[in-house]
């Protein structure tokens, strides 16, 4: 058995792998694990990662978990262009700053976002209150604003003059809030040319696959009680 | 000017910047900045890292933050021991795989007790009880998973040798430690794990770096801490409704 990617695109990590292997055709078995249906819970995911998490990727015997680690054991591996993650130290290092930072800060706010405006009050059928949600979204905007400033500053992309893992990261996360109904780009000019330029790196066609499916999630059905009580201990997490 | 290194040796992923450097005889320029003063929101600093956050790096014009890009950074660039971030391809990827989850299960939560205990105190404000057992659970889950997952029958993280990920990992415990959680009791894999790592960092470079941490009850008590001026106050606020 080759190379299998264990994702659910309505993961932003997941996307950012799903894109990278696509775009550097590296050749790859799908499969897709659905979160909303608890499917990483399941007896057999968890052999592929105790975490019980998404992504993962299997390779013969080798497991591994984390979007990053996977990200960079396929640039390695499958030998991908040096631009999405530069032998050159300092810009090396720019990526490396900016998938760090990304973890802690744009990551949270991206998924709160969607939990809170989305996932929680239409899926779950949960109330969230009004004030939680403003807070998230000052959240998400001080962090779009870090992004700007601190990230891209004058330069094509994130991480300097060409694309790179970090491009990739950052836009399956922004594409969480969008999908929710959060107009991330609007108000963002700086930001909304960055993303065209990481589309047109990434290809149209590619990026509109790796999101189909977030983008629908407004139209998701709620969830039966069995998934609800399921996903109950999740609202604690994303509910404070 | 050389390297020089922002650091305050309260901060967990300062110390791991510290303790590497030390340990690889990287020379550097040591610049203190003191937390819990607002030392790092200053115009000074902010100039260096509009982020104003702890540790960055600053070598001639280039300035790094985040203390893995900068580990990294420093190994690639002083040519450390390849044990530290070996260029063997699956146990990078193990030290990736650790740390992208204590970035989510280990940052900000094992960090959580000293705000709660010691910090939040100085500025006169408290934590929600529920959120204080909320992130006691969640240590519990995350000292399981380390020692089930991470470490197994090894005897590093992520190899038979020590990597940044123990580094990284022991100052999130050492962090535990200082305020008094009994983390290692009924735990002696974790136990081992620990005595490992300080040996092999050497018990003088431990006590230089851990020294100040573990020194912080004490200091609260004897009320000898820094009150935190004013215009801390409003992060740390922040970061306290942060904590999960």
């Amino acid at each position: 058995m080759g190379l299998e990617l264990y994702l659910d695109l309505l993961s932003q990590p997941c996307r950012a792998v799903y894109i990278f292997a696509k775009k550097n055709c590296i050749p790859f078995e799908l499969r897709t694990v659905e979160l909303l249906k608890c499917e990483h819970h399941s007896d057999a995911f968890v052999q592929v990662n105790p975490l019980r998490k998404v992504p993962a990727l299997k390779d013969g015997d080798f497991t591994l978990a984390e979007s990053v680690a996977i990200l960079l054991y396929l640039s390695r591996k499958y030998q991908t262009p040096d631009h999405w993650y530069p032998q050159d130290l300092q810009a090396r290092a720019r990526v490396d700053e900016y998938l760090a930072w990304q973890h802690t800060a744009l990551r949270s706010s991206c998924t709160r976002v969607m939990w809170q405006k989305l996932i929680i009050p239409v899926f779950l059928g949960e109330p969230v209150p009004p004030e939680l949600l403003a807070s998230t979204l000052v959240e998400l905007d001080r962090c779009l604003q870090l992004l700007e400033d601190k990230f891209l500053k004058d330069q094509a992309f994130l991480a300097g003059p060409q694309v790179s893992v970090a491009d990739l990261v950052a836009i399956t996360e922004l594409m969480h809030p969008v999908s929710a109904g959060c107009q991330v780009f609007k108000s963002r000019p700086k930001l909304a040319t960055w993303r065209q330029r990481v589309e047109t790196e990434v290809g149209e066609n590619l990026f509109k696959e790796a999101h189909t499916h977030i983008m629908k999630i407004k139209d998701l059905p709620p969830a039966d009680t069995a998934i609800k009580e399921k996903l109950k201990p999740l609202l604690q997490v994303f509910l404070h | 000017m050389g390297l020089e290194l922002y650091l305050d040796l309260l901060s967990q992923p300062c110390r791991a910047v510290y303790i590497f450097a030390k340990k690889n005889r990287i020379p550097f320029e040591l610049r203190i900045l003191e937390l819990l003063k607002g030392q790092h929101i200053s115009k000074e600093f902010s100039q260096i890292n509009s982020l104003q956050k702890l540790p960055t790096l600053k070598d001639g014009d280039f300035i790094l933050t985040e203390s893995v890009a900068i580990l990294i950074y420093l190994s690639s660039k002083y040519q450390t021991e390849a044990h530290w971030y070996p260029s063997e391809l699956h146990v990078r990827s193990r030290i990736h795989e650790y740390l992208g989850w204590h970035a989510d299960c280990i940052r900000s939560i094992f960090g959580a007790p000293l705000w709660i205990r010691v910090l939040v105190p100085l500025i006169g404000a408290q934590v929600p009880e529920e959120k204080v057992e909320r992130n006691k659970a969640a240590i519990n889950g995350a000292l399981q998973k380390l020692e089930d997952k991470f470490l197994g029958c090894r005897a590093f993280l992520a190899s038979q040798e020590v990597t940044l990920a123990d580094l990284m990992a022991l100052e999130e415990l050492i962090q535990l430690f200082a305020v008094g959680y009994d983390l290692f009791e009924g735990r002696p894999r974790l136990a081992a794990w620990r005595k490992r790592v300080e040996t092999f960092l050497g018990a003088e470079l431990c006590q230089e770096a851990h020294g100040p941490i573990l020194n912080i009850l004490e200091q609260a008590a004897n009320k000898t801490l820094p009150v935190p001026p004013p215009e801390v106050h409003p992060t740390m606020l922040n970061r306290i409704s942060r904590i999960p």
